[in-house]
């Protein structure tokens, strides 16, 4: 019996440790001076070149520093985010997403520090208002790409094309690609989401939503014209989607010249080198459309969490990540273009061919960034994929009615 | 411990109820750290995610902190009937999931029950080498067979290849969004596109699943029968051959002696397996997550993948969380029908006048019960 009774003393004593060590994920641990803190850096990597530079780069800011700081690249960044800020217990410094930062700025989960940036007029207008959540900036931008159009040179001339010949209007692109397209290759491949077809919207002076992601613009008659453009193309045959010839995305139909020109964003230049050294291409901006220039960009931010332990050196070490160094190191490394405008004229120098995505900073236009348009986007996607034969109409209007759906 | 043993039982002294005082004690103690893990592991957050379907939590910090409020059934609502997104997604979602679990479920069924009959015969050679061979796609990764599907089924993989020897192109399986039963058709009659369940029209619903999705019931089907053979073999191998031997001497050839001898009596494996296959094909999400993601155009989103997006890329935590109780019920459901259908009763008054009628009339014409 007095077994019995030591037993069940211990039974409760075990089960009060676990559940007491459960519930310390609430509670913030003491220690430590706050500025001194070791910091957790979360990225979602595009491979291991990113994740070195980043690690070299955090690295030399801790020596500097004398704050320890690891860095740790996710298998699912959403994921990883999402569990990190329900545990109490987030990563302090982290790649946030357009599309993701109105959720977690709207329920607190980050920390706005924008205007604690010296130099916050540097970082491109538009990146800035990417990011702008509530009227304040809440997150450095990292950096940027935008979508041009990639050229097989090779293809280009075989097909008795010269350099007078880069399309800059929709009719020439048309004239182009159906020149280009012969038994096994088609002559613009895109991927069939919105993150391409969407080039098209800006150049036709629209897009989902406005600027602000504050309006649904969706059903606009820019936006029908572009569709309505592409899908033309698509039923003639000289436009196709990455899918329908067998690729996973523009630039693997273009590596395997299943397409002779694709619509991507800088970070084309790194797979052609390493899958498809054989390829001769060329960048040049996408054609005008009726509303002149246009393209999309895309970009990712420094996010700190508003639950970290040391927010003035996540802070710290954000600065030193976009500055003008580190930038060009990560430009070198990876193939994205710096966020602020005092980097620009370096980074040409350093990759001249490369120079129209970084001249569309200028004129291309952010995705929807509305709390729970990942949602829509996708949706839009899932319709725009089968556009050869909806109407463009239908999938306009519906994506209109989701957007405004969010914004009430 | 029979019921008369109980009142001796309780009429000992006192030091006898102490034994068994201490018996109950040392039971609970020797039960307590599966009670906790259980508790701590499975109630709890069993309790913790139905709370979440009912609250506006948005992810930040613990969900029973004082600034998460009940929002009653409104979770619910936004999948069930607000005619949002939400609801459309979800329509879709339950349109994929019940083509695939109508087409896996029987498939698969049939084909474990064929194969456990094929390597249960004692004429087989290398009985062995095949049930292992069948039992093993059931023991690899289901993210490595998914890859394998993808490698397999894209556009220039093996097995277009092989429909080529046929003069046949082969879809491009894995980007096709078009309903198999749709046979190509782009548009539906009016009366089926006019009308909508859950924000999808009836022309979708009848659709049948997409090519895309139909390659990943081919992969349930091969991944999934082994198991469910090795399920008929144990039984098979318990039925007694008294039964079998009888028919044979009743003269019953071996179709007959499979479906009204064998079959009848595999009854409870039979209901072991459909339940379980319709458990896991209401689940499936491995190979969703590892393969296709919901793509092409959201054929392949089921609801469990479908919850997790909500929750975790979506910030909608309580919408994840409804779907997944949704799901809960609707796996309920589907269990109670198949136990209602597949339930022991009694031969009804009809068949059973029917029964003896061809008793008689066999019986006078001379050629016995079982032609």
């Amino acid at each position: 019996m007095k077994i019995t009774r030591a037993g069940a003393v211990l039974v409760a004593a075990v089960a009060a440790v676990t559940l007491a060590a459960c519930g310390s994920g609430f509670n913030s641990g003491g220690g430590k001076q706050e500025s001194k803190k070791p910091l957790t850096v979360l990225i979602g990597s595009s491979g291991a070149a990113e994740t070195t530079a980043v690690k070299q780069a955090v690295a030399d800011w801790s020596k500097k520093s004398g704050i320890k700081a690891t860095v740790q690249a996710a298998s699912d960044l959403n994921q990883q985010l999402a569990q990190g800020f329900s545990s109490g217990k987030p990563a302090d410094v982290f790649y946030l997403s357009t599309d993701a930062l109105a959720g977690y700025a709207s329920n607190g989960s980050i920390y706005a520090y924008g205007d604690k940036l010296a130099n916050k007029d540097d970082f491109y207008p538009s990146l800035v208002k990417s990011f702008t959540y509530d009227g304040k900036l809440q997150c450095a931008p990292k950096d940027f790409s935008t979508l041009q159009l990639i050229i097989n040179t090779d293809a280009w001339s075989k097909a008795g094309l010269t350099e007078a010949d880069y399309p800059t209007t929709w009719d020439q692109l048309t004239a182009v690609a159906k020149k280009l397209t012969t038994g096994t290759q088609t002559g613009l491949v895109i991927g069939g989401e919105y993150a391409r077809v969407g080039a098209f919207m800006t150049e036709a002076g629209g897009n989902l939503m406005n600027a602000d992601s504050t309006k649904a613009t969706a059903d606009s008659a820019a936006n029908l014209k572009a569709l309505q453009y592409v899908q033309d193309n698509l039923k003639a045959g000289d436009f196709k989607y990455a899918a329908d010839v067998g690729a996973g995305w523009g630039g693997e139909a273009f590596g395997k010249q299943l397409g002779a020109m694709t619509i991507e964003g800088n970070w084309i230049t790194g797979s052609q080198q390493n899958d498809y050294p054989d390829v001769k291409y060329k960048v040049v901006p996408l054609p005008k459309g009726p509303a002149g220039a246009g393209t999309l960009q895309f970009t990712n931010c420094w996010g700190i969490a508003a639950d970290s332990k040391n927010k003035s050196g996540a802070v710290d070490l954000v600065k030193a990540l976009t500055s003008k160094s580190d930038q060009l190191a990560f430009s070198k490394a990876f193939g994205v273009m710096p966020s602020i405008q005092s980097a620009a004229g370096e980074w040409k120098k350093e990759f001249p061919n490369l120079a129209p995505f970084l001249e569309a900073a200028s004129y291309a236009k952010g995705v929807p960034a509305a709390k729970g348009s990942a949602d829509v986007v996708s949706d839009f996607n899932a319709q725009v994929a089968k556009l050869t034969t909806a109407d463009p109409k239908t999938i306009l209007s519906s994506t209109q009615k989701n957007l405004e759906a969010l914004l009430k | 411990m029979t019921a008369a043993t109980m009142p001796t039982r309780r009429s000992r002294g006192r030091s006898g109820r102490g034994i068994t005082r201490g018996q109950a004690a040392a039971g609970w103690l020797f039960t307590a750290p599966v009670l906790v893990i259980l508790g701590l592991f499975l109630l709890v957050p069993v309790l913790m995610a139905l709370w979440v379907s009912v609250s506006d939590w948005t992810g930040r910090g613990s969900p029973i902190s004082g600034d998460v409020h009940f929002i009653g059934a409104q979770n619910y609502g936004q999948v069930l009937w607000a005619g949002g997104l939400a609801e459309q997604d979800f329509g879709v979602a339950l349109r994929n999931n019940l083509w695939y679990v109508l087409l896996v479920v029987p498939t698969q069924t049939i084909v474990a029950l064929f194969l456990a009959t094929m390597v249960n015969r004692r004429l087989l050679r290398l009985r062995g080498a095949f049930r292992t061979a069948y039992y093993f796609p059931s023991v690899t990764s289901s993210v490595a067979i998914t890859v394998l599907w993808l490698f397999l089924f894209s556009t220039s993989g093996a097995i277009n290849a092989v429909i080529g020897w046929f003069g046949v192109k082969g879809p491009n399986w894995f980007n096709d969004p078009d309903g198999i039963f749709h046979f190509g058709a782009q548009s539906g009659p009016r009366f089926l596109t006019g009308h909508t369940i859950l924000g999808v029209s009836w022309w979708d619903w009848i659709g049948g699943p997409s090519v895309a999705m139909f390659a990943f019931v081919l992969l349930a089907v091969f991944t999934t029968s082994g198991t469910f053979m090795l399920l008929f073999l144990a039984a098979l191998q318990n039925l007694s051959g008294d039964v079998e031997e009888a028919a044979m001497v009743d003269g019953a050839n071996g179709r007959q002696r499979f479906f009204r001898v064998t079959l009848p009596q595999l009854k409870p494996t039979l209901f072991t397996v459909i339940t379980l296959g319709l458990i896991g094909c209401w689940q499936v999400f491995d190979q969703i997550y590892t393969g296709t993601r919901g793509a092409p155009s959201k054929t392949t989103l089921t609801p469990a993948y479908l919850s997790y997006q909500a929750a975790f890329e979506g910030n909608q935590w309580g919408q994840g969380a409804a779907i997944a109780f949704i799901l809960f019920a609707i796996i309920i459901i589907f269990t109670l029908i198949q136990r209602w259908v597949l339930a022991e009763r009694a031969v009804s008054k009809r068949r059973m006048r029917w029964i003896t009628d061809y008793q008689r009339t066999a019986a006078r014409s001379g050629t016995g019960a079982a032609r």
